[in-house]
C-alpha cells in the first residue's frame, strides 16, 4: 500500500456546531497524508457536513455510546480515546490527528496507550518520508521546541501514529472539488474509566466585551494583541487594536494575577501557547514564561516605553513609546487602510 | 479526610528555562550546571504536603509524601529539592537503558515505580505538575495512569479527597470543569493551584544527607511484566532504541532578522500600522 492510500483519521472537537479553523487545518494536513475520515462524538451539524464536503471528506464516523452518559459525555477524555481507538481499528487508520488542546493531549495519550501508537504532541508539520520507497514510508513530524529556539523532527516507527497538531501550523485549504459526506455510526462500549471521566459539572465562560465584534479564540487566532503590566490595568487600547485587526486579546500572567483580565487570556508556558502569524505585545517586558508561550509566532511586534525591554530582543519591529499613544494611532491607521481597501 | 494518606509526587529534572537550553546528539542536555526541579512540580509537592498537613495529628504521623523521578544520575538534585520542601521519601528510577526514552518509555517506568510503592503499602493519590517546562507534552501523567489502570485528570486548580474518590476542578480554555473520579488516581495541578513554600534552613540541611532509593529497570522487571500481562498490550520499549517516536533531527533555529527599531515621536502608531501593511499582515 502506498502512503497516499493510507487512512488518516481526524478528530472533530465541535461537530455539533461548526468546525473551528484548527479542525480545518487538521483536515488540510490530513489530506496531504492520505484518505481522510473524520470522527465525531456528536451528531455533525449541516454546517459541519458542508465544511467536511468542501475539504474532501467522504466519511464521518459518529460514535454511538451504549450508555446514556449525559450531555457532557464527549468531554470525558478517556471516552474520546476509546471512541478513536474503535474508529482507528474499524478504518485501519495509520494516522490519527487531534488539535493540540489540553483535553486532547489527555485523549491522545490514552489513545496511544490503547493502540500502542507512537505519540507526538504539538506537531507543526507532518509528512511521509519515502527514502526507501513508498512501501516503506514512515511518518515524520516536526515541531518547534524550547520556546521556539530549536526545531526537531521525529519518526514514528509504529503502525499507528497519534499526533496533536498545534494551531496555525498550516493555512486551511478546501479541496478543488467538494464531495458528499456521509455519516456512519459505530458502537462504543465505554469502560469504567471512560464513564468516570465524564465531568459532573461544566461551565462555559462567556467573555463579555460590550458591543465590540466577536474575537477569535486566543489559541487559534492568526493575529494576537497582548497587554502586560505597562497597560496599568487599562486594556482599552489593546482591545481596540485587536478589534481593528480582527485579532484575539492576550495578557501576561501579571495582569491575570492583578485581576485586570480573565485567566483565559493568559499567554505563557502555563497558560495558552500561541503561534499566530502576527503577535503584538504592548507593555510587556518579556519574562521567560511569557516568551515560552509566544516565541513561535511568525512576526513579533513589541511596544514598550523601556528601550531595553527583553521582548525587543526577539521582535521584528520594536516601537519605543507609550502604548496608550501608539496603539490607538495604529488602530486608526489600520481601520483607514481597511476601509480604503474595501 | 481523617485517615493517614500516602501521596506520590512524580517530578522531573529539567534544564532551567533561563539557561541556554540545547540538544546534543538529538537529546536535550540535562546536566548539573543548569538542571533543576521542574518549577511546575513544586506546585504538586506543595499540594501533597498541604493534604498531609491538613490531617489530624495521629493521621499525619502515619502519612507519607513520596517523590519519584525517572531520569539520569544528576536528576537526584530534583529529589533533593523536593526534600528541602518537606517530602518524606524519594525514589530515583535510574538506568542507562532509559536514556533517550520517549513519552511511552518514561511513563511505563514511572508507572512501574508507583506500582511497586503501591504494592509495599497502598498509594492514595499521585500528584504531578501540569507540564514539564522542557518538553511541555503533558502526557506522561495520563500514560502512567493508563498502565496503573487508574483514572487521571489534568490541569487541576482545586481538588478534594472523598473516602474513595477525588473531586477535581480544572480550568480549560474558556471552561471550568469538575470531574469526580475514583481513587487511587493521577492528578496534575497547575501553577494556580497554590503558592509553593520556600525551603527552611533545617530542611535544607537535612535534605543533603537524606537517603534516596535508587531503582534500576531490573528492580522493576516483575512489575513491568505484570503490566504487560494485565493489559494484554505490548510493553513500550525504553531508551532511544525502544522509542516509538524517534528524534531524527534537532537544530537550533536561525537567529531572527535584526529588529527594526522605531522610537515614537508622535508617529510610532503609524509606523506600526505601516509595518503590518507593508508585510501584508493586515
Amino acid at each position: 500500500m502506498t502512503s497516499s492510500r493510507r487512512t488518516v483519521l481526524v478528530h472533530l472537537d465541535t461537530p455539533a456546531t461548526e468546525l473551528s479553523s484548527s479542525a480545518l487545518e487538521l483536515l488540510t494536513i490530513a489530506r496531504s497524508l492520505g484518505r481522510v475520515e473524520a470522527v465525531a462524538l456528536a451528531s455533525p451539524s449541516l454546517t459541519t457536513l458542508a465544511q467536511l464536503g468542501a475539504y474532501g471528506v467522504e466519511l464521518v464516523r459518529q460514535a454511538e455510546v451504549s450508555d446514556d452518559l449525559g450531555p457532557d459525555a464527549a468531554h470525558s477524555t478517556a471516552l474520546v480515546a476509546e471512541a478513536l481507538a474503535r474508529a482507528a481499528d474499524a478504518s485501519g487508520a495509520a494516522v490519527v490527528l487531534l488539535a493540540s488542546t489540553f483535553p486532547n493531549k489527555e485523549s491522545a495519550a490514552r489513545l496511544a496507550f490503547l493502540t500502542g501508537a507512537g505519540l507526538v504532541i504539538d506537531a507543526a508539520a507532518v509528512a511521509w518520508a519515502e527514502d526507501d520507497g513508498p512501501s516503506h514510508a514512515r511518518l515524520v513530524a516536526s515541531k518547534r521546541v524550547l520556546a521556539g529556539s530549536w526545531d526537531t523532527s521525529c519518526e514514528i516507527v509504529t503502525d499507528v501514529a497519534v499526533l496533536t497538531v498545534r494551531a496555525n501550523a498550516v493555512v486551511p485549504e478546501p479541496t478543488e472539488a467538494a464531495v458528499e459526506t456521509t455519516v456512519e455510526g459505530f458502537a462504543v462500549v465505554p469502560s469504567a474509566l471512560a464513564k468516570a471521566g465524564v465531568p459532573t459539572s461544566r461551565e462555559v465562560h462567556t467573555v463579555d466585551h460590550g458591543d465590540g465584534p466577536a474575537r477569535p479564540a486566543l489559541a487559534e487566532a492568526a493575529v494576537v494583541v497582548a497587554g502586560g503590566r505597562g497597560t496599568f490595568g487599562d486594556f482599552t487600547p489593546v482591545e481596540d487594536l485587536a478589534d481593528a485587526l480582527g485579532a484575539a486579546v492576550g495578557a501576561t500572567r501579571d495582569c491575570v494575577d492583578e485581576g485586570w483580565i480573565g485567566h483565559d487570556a493568559q499567554i505563557g508556558q502555563t497558560g495558552v501557547t500561541v503561534a499566530p502569524r502576527v503577535y503584538i505585545g504592548a507593555g510587556i517586558s518579556g519574562a521567560p514564561h511569557h516568551r515560552g508561550g509566544m516565541q513561535a509566532s511568525q512576526v513579533i511586534v513589541a511596544v514598550n516605553n523601556d528601550p531595553d525591554c527583553p521582548l525587543f530582543e526577539i521582535s521584528d519591529l520594536a516601537v519605543v513609546g507609550d502604548l496608550h499613544e501608539v496603539l490607538p494611532q495604529a488602530a486608526e491607521r489600520i481601520r483607514a487602510h481597511r476601509d480604503g481597501a474595501a | 479526610m481523617t485517615a493517614a494518606l500516602r501521596v506520590v509526587v512524580a517530578v522531573k529534572y529539567v534544564p532551567d528555562i533561563q539557561s541556554a537550553r540545547a540538544f546534543e546528539d538529538r537529546r536535550l542536555v540535562r546536566t548539573s550546571d543548569d538542571g533543576t526541579l521542574n518549577e511546575l512540580d513544586e506546585n504538586a509537592v506543595e499540594a501533597a504536603l498541604r493534604l498531609v498537613e491538613a490531617l489530624p495529628e495521629d493521621a499525619r504521623e502515619g502519612s507519607e509524601v513520596v517523590v519519584v523521578t525517572v531520569g539520569p544520575p544528576d536528576a537526584e538534585a530534583a529529589l533533593r529539592k523536593a526534600y528541602q520542601l518537606g517530602a518524606d521519601r524519594a525514589v530515583h528510577v535510574v538506568d542507562d537503558a532509559l536514556a533517550g526514552s520517549d513519552y511511552h518509555g518514561t511513563a511505563v517506568a514511572l508507572a512501574a515505580a508507583v506500582q511497586r510503592l503501591h504494592d509495599e503499602r497502598p498509594v492514595d493519590l499521585v500528584l504531578t505538575g501540569m507540564a514539564a517546562l522542557d518538553g511541555l507534552g503533558s502526557v506522561v501523567p495520563t500514560l502512567a495512569a493508563s498502565w496503573l489502570g487508574w483514572p487521571a485528570v489534568g490541569l487541576v486548580t482545586e481538588f478534594e479527597l472523598g473516602d474513595e474518590s477525588v473531586s477535581a476542578t480544572r480550568e480549560l480554555d474558556g471552561v471550568t470543569e469538575t470531574v469526580t473520579i475514583p481513587r487511587p488516581a493521577v492528578v496534575s495541578v497547575t501553577d494556580h493551584a497554590n503558592d509553593p513554600r520556600f525551603p527552611n534552613f533545617k530542611l535544607i540541611m537535612a535534605a543533603r544527607t537524606k537517603p534516596v532509593d535508587t531503582w534500576s529497570l531490573a528492580d522493576l522487571e516483575e512489575t513491568l511484566e505484570r503490566f504487560a500481562e494485565d493489559s494484554g498490550l505490548p510493553l513500550p520499549g525504553v531508551g532511544g532504541e525502544g522509542a516509538r517516536a524517534r528524534t531524527t533531527r534537532a537544530e537550533p533555529r536561525p537567529p531572527r532578522p535584526e529588529t527594526e527599531v522605531v522610537t515614537d515621536k508622535g508617529e510610532g502608531g503609524l509606523a506600526l500600522a505601516e509595518f503590518l501593511i507593508r508585510h501584508e499582515l493586515v
